[in-house]
C-alpha cells in the first residue's frame, strides 16, 4: 500500500529525474525493438520459409541464443568496447548507445526464433490454400502478412517487453549512471540495494503503468491501421 | 553420430557430478569432525547482515571458519551497501549487523532496533585517481583539500551515489560543497558497488574515493593509482551491533552475542590484525 501511495506521490506531479530516467528507458527499449526487428523479422521469415543445407543447425543455433544469459550478452558487449577493446576508440562505453548494442545482441534471436517458427506453423496453410485458389506470390505473401499481423505485431511487442524489463546487461554496460545511463530497472535494483524496498517497489508499479501504456498504444495503432 | 554425441555428453556429465561430489564432500567433512569437540547451541544458525565492503574483502570468509568451528553456530552473510544492510535488520532479517556508517548506526539504535553500538576496528578510505594525477591531488593535507582540486579542475569523479557507507562518508567530505550530478558532468554518480565503481573510474579515468581492502584485491585490473591516503577526514570504522529483541521478534539473540563476544576476543582481534598481510603485504584493518 505504501509503494502504490509513493508511486502515486511519484508521478502526480511527475518527479524531474523520474521523467528522465522514463524518457532514457523508452528511448533504449524503443531503439533495440526497432533495430532487432529490422534484422530479425526478414531473417526470421526466410528461415522459416525457405529450407535449406544446415537450416536445422542455424534454428539449434538460434534457440540457444535466445537462452543468452542477459549478464553474457553484457559481458560481451563490455569486453567489445571497454577501453582496450577493439572499439573502446569510439568511446561508446557506458552510453545509451552501447545499451541499445547489447539489447540487440539478446532480442534479435528471440525475434528470429519467434518469427520463423510463427512463419513455418501459421503460414503453410495460407500458402497452400493461396495456390489452390492461384493467386499470384506476391498476393500471397500480402495474404501471409494480412493473416498473421497480430502474431507478428506480438513478436514486436515481446521484443519491446523484453528490453524495457532488462537488468543485467544494461547496468554493465550503461553503468547506472545518474541523469545519462539509469534505466528503471537500475534505478529498481539501486533502491532495492539502498535498502528502500517499498520505493523501489513503486518504480516497479510505474514500469508496468509503462509497458501496459506502451501496450495498449500499439494495439490501437495496429487495429487502426487494420480498419483503415 | 548421434550415439557418439550422446555418450560424450553423459560422460561429461558424469564427470561434472564427480567433481561436484569430491568438492561437497570434503567441505561438509571438515565441519562434522570439529563438531563432535563442541556443544551444537539451540539455535545454531545466526544471521549477519553486512556490508559489501566487508564480505567482498575477504575479511569474513577469513573469519568465520574459525568462529563456526569453535562454537558450532553458522553464520549466514548478507552482504549489501549500509542502508540495505541496515534496512534489512529492520524488516526483522538479522541477527547482527557489522556496518560502518555511525549517523545511521545511531538512527538504528534510536530507533530502538539496535542494542549497543560496538566500534571494534578501522582503515582509512583511499582516493585512487589517474596515474598521471591531472588534478594534482598528490600532497593533498586531506580528503577534503583533494576534492576541492577535483572540483576546481573539474576533473572527472566516480561517486557510489548508492547511499552506502562509502557513498555517505563522500558526502560527508564534499560538505557544502557537493557538486550536482545533473549539473555537473564530471561528477558521475554511478549508483553501484564499490568494484563497479572502480572499474568505471578506471575506464573513464576518473578519480575515486575506495575502502582500501577493496582497492588492493582489484588493483592488478585497475589503471589507477592511490593518490591520496590517510587523511584524517579518510578513517573508516566499523561496528558491530545486535538486533535488540524487545523490538523484533524471531531473533537468535544468544547467536548473536556469541559472535560479537567472539568479534572482540583477543583471537579474533589478532586474526584481524594480520589480515592481509599475507595477500596484499599490508593489515587492511586495524584495531580500534
Amino acid at each position: 500500500m505504501e509503494s502504490f501511495r509513493q508511486a502515486f506521490e511519484l508521478l502526480f506531479p511527475p518527479d524531474r529525474e523520474l521523467l528522465q530516467i522514463i524518457g532514457v528507458t523508452l528511448r533504449m527499449s524503443f531503439f533495440s525493438t526497432l533495430i532487432s526487428c529490422l534484422i530479425g523479422l526478414p531473417l526470421g521469415s526466410l528461415i522459416g520459409s525457405k529450407s535449406f543445407r544446415g537450416k536445422s543447425f542455424i534454428k539449434k543455433l538460434i534457440h540457444t541464443l535466445m537462452g543468452l544469459p542477459p549478464v553474457v550478452a553484457g559481458l560481451i558487449v563490455y569486453s567489445l568496447f571497454t577501453h582496450y577493446g577493439p572499439f573502446g576508440k569510439l568511446n561508446m562505453l557506458f552510453t545509451v548507445r552501447v545499451m541499445v548494442v547489447a539489447q540487440v545482441l539478446l532480442i534479435t534471436p528471440v525475434v528470429i526464433g519467434l518469427t520463423s517458427s510463427f512463419i513455418e506453423s501459421a503460414s503453410k496453410p495460407v500458402i497452400e490454400t493461396a495456390r489452390g485458389l492461384g493467386f499470384s506470390g506476391l498476393r500471397t505473401a500480402r495474404l501471409c502478412i494480412g493473416e498473421g499481423r497480430s502474431s507478428l505485431f506480438s513478436v514486436v511487442l515481446n521484443a519491446f517487453g523484453r528490453s524495457i524489463a532488462e537488468v543485467g546487461a544494461v547496468s554493465i554496460v550503461g553503468g547506472n549512471i545518474q541523469w545519462k545511463t539509469r534505466v528503471m530497472t537500475t534505478a529498481i535494483m539501486l533502491e532495492t540495494n539502498k535498502g528502500k524496498f517499498s520505493f523501489a517497489l513503486a518504480l516497479g508499479i510505474i514500469l508496468l503503468i509503462i509497458a501496459f501504456a506502451v501496450n495498449a498504444i500499439a494495439s490501437f495503432i495496429v487495429k487502426e491501421n487494420a480498419d483503415g | 553420430m548421434k550415439r557418439i554425441v550422446a555418450i560424450l555428453l553423459a560422460l561429461v556429465l558424469a564427470a561434472g557430478l564427480v567433481a561436484c561430489g569430491t568438492k561437497t564432500g570434503t567441505e561438509s567433512r571438515e565441519p562434522k569432525t570439529k563438531l563432535s569437540e563442541v556443544s551444537k547451541p539451540e539455535n545454531p544458525v545466526i544471521r549477519l547482515s553486512t556490508t559489501t565492503s566487508v564480505n567482498d574483502s575477504g575479511l569474513l570468509p577469513y573469519l568465520l571458519p574459525t568462529f563456526e568451528a569453535e562454537t558450532g553456530y553458522k553464520v549466514e552473510v548478507q552482504s549489501a551497501g549500509t542502508g540495505a544492510a541496515i534496512q534489512k535488520a529492520i524488516d526483522g532479517n538479522a541477527d547482527v549487523i557489522l556496518v560502518h556508517a555511525k549517523a545511521s548506526e545511531e538512527e538504528f539504535i534510536d530507533g530502538g532496533y539496535g542494542v549497543e553500538r560496538l566500534p571494534f576496528m578501522y582503515n582509512y578510505f583511499v582516493i585512487v585517481g589517474p596515474k598521471n594525477d591531472p588534478a594534482g591531488v598528490k600532497g593533498s593535507a586531506d580528503a577534503a583539500a583533494a576534492f576541492a582540486k577535483i572540483r576546481e579542475s573539474e576533473s572527472k569523479f566516480v561517486s557510489r551515489g548508492d547511499e552506502s557507507g562509502t557513498h555517505k562518508a563522500e558526502l560527508k567530505i564534499w560538505g557544502d560543497n557537493a557538486p550536482d550530478a545533473a549539473a555537473d558532468s564530471w561528477y558521475i554518480s554511478a549508483g553501484q558497488g564499490m568494484g563497479a565503481c572502480l572499474t568505471m573510474a578506471s575506464e573513464q579515468q576518473a578519480y575515486c574515493l575506495t575502502d582500501k581492502a577493496t582497492y588492493l584485491s582489484m588493483k592488478d585490473e585497475l589503471d589507477l593509482d592511490i593518490v591520496l591516503a590517510e587523511g584524517e577526514d579518510m578513517k573508516n570504522t566499523y561496528s558491530l551491533i545486535a538486533v535488540n529483541p524487545e523490538k523484533i521478534d524471531g531473533l537468535n539473540t544468544e547467536g548473536a552475542k556469541a559472535f560479537i563476544d567472539w568479534m572482540l576476543s583477543d583471537e579474533a582481534s589478532e586474526l584481524i590484525a594480520e589480515y592481509g598481510e599475507a595477500e596484499y603485504g599490508v593489515a587492511l584493518f586495524n584495531l580500534l
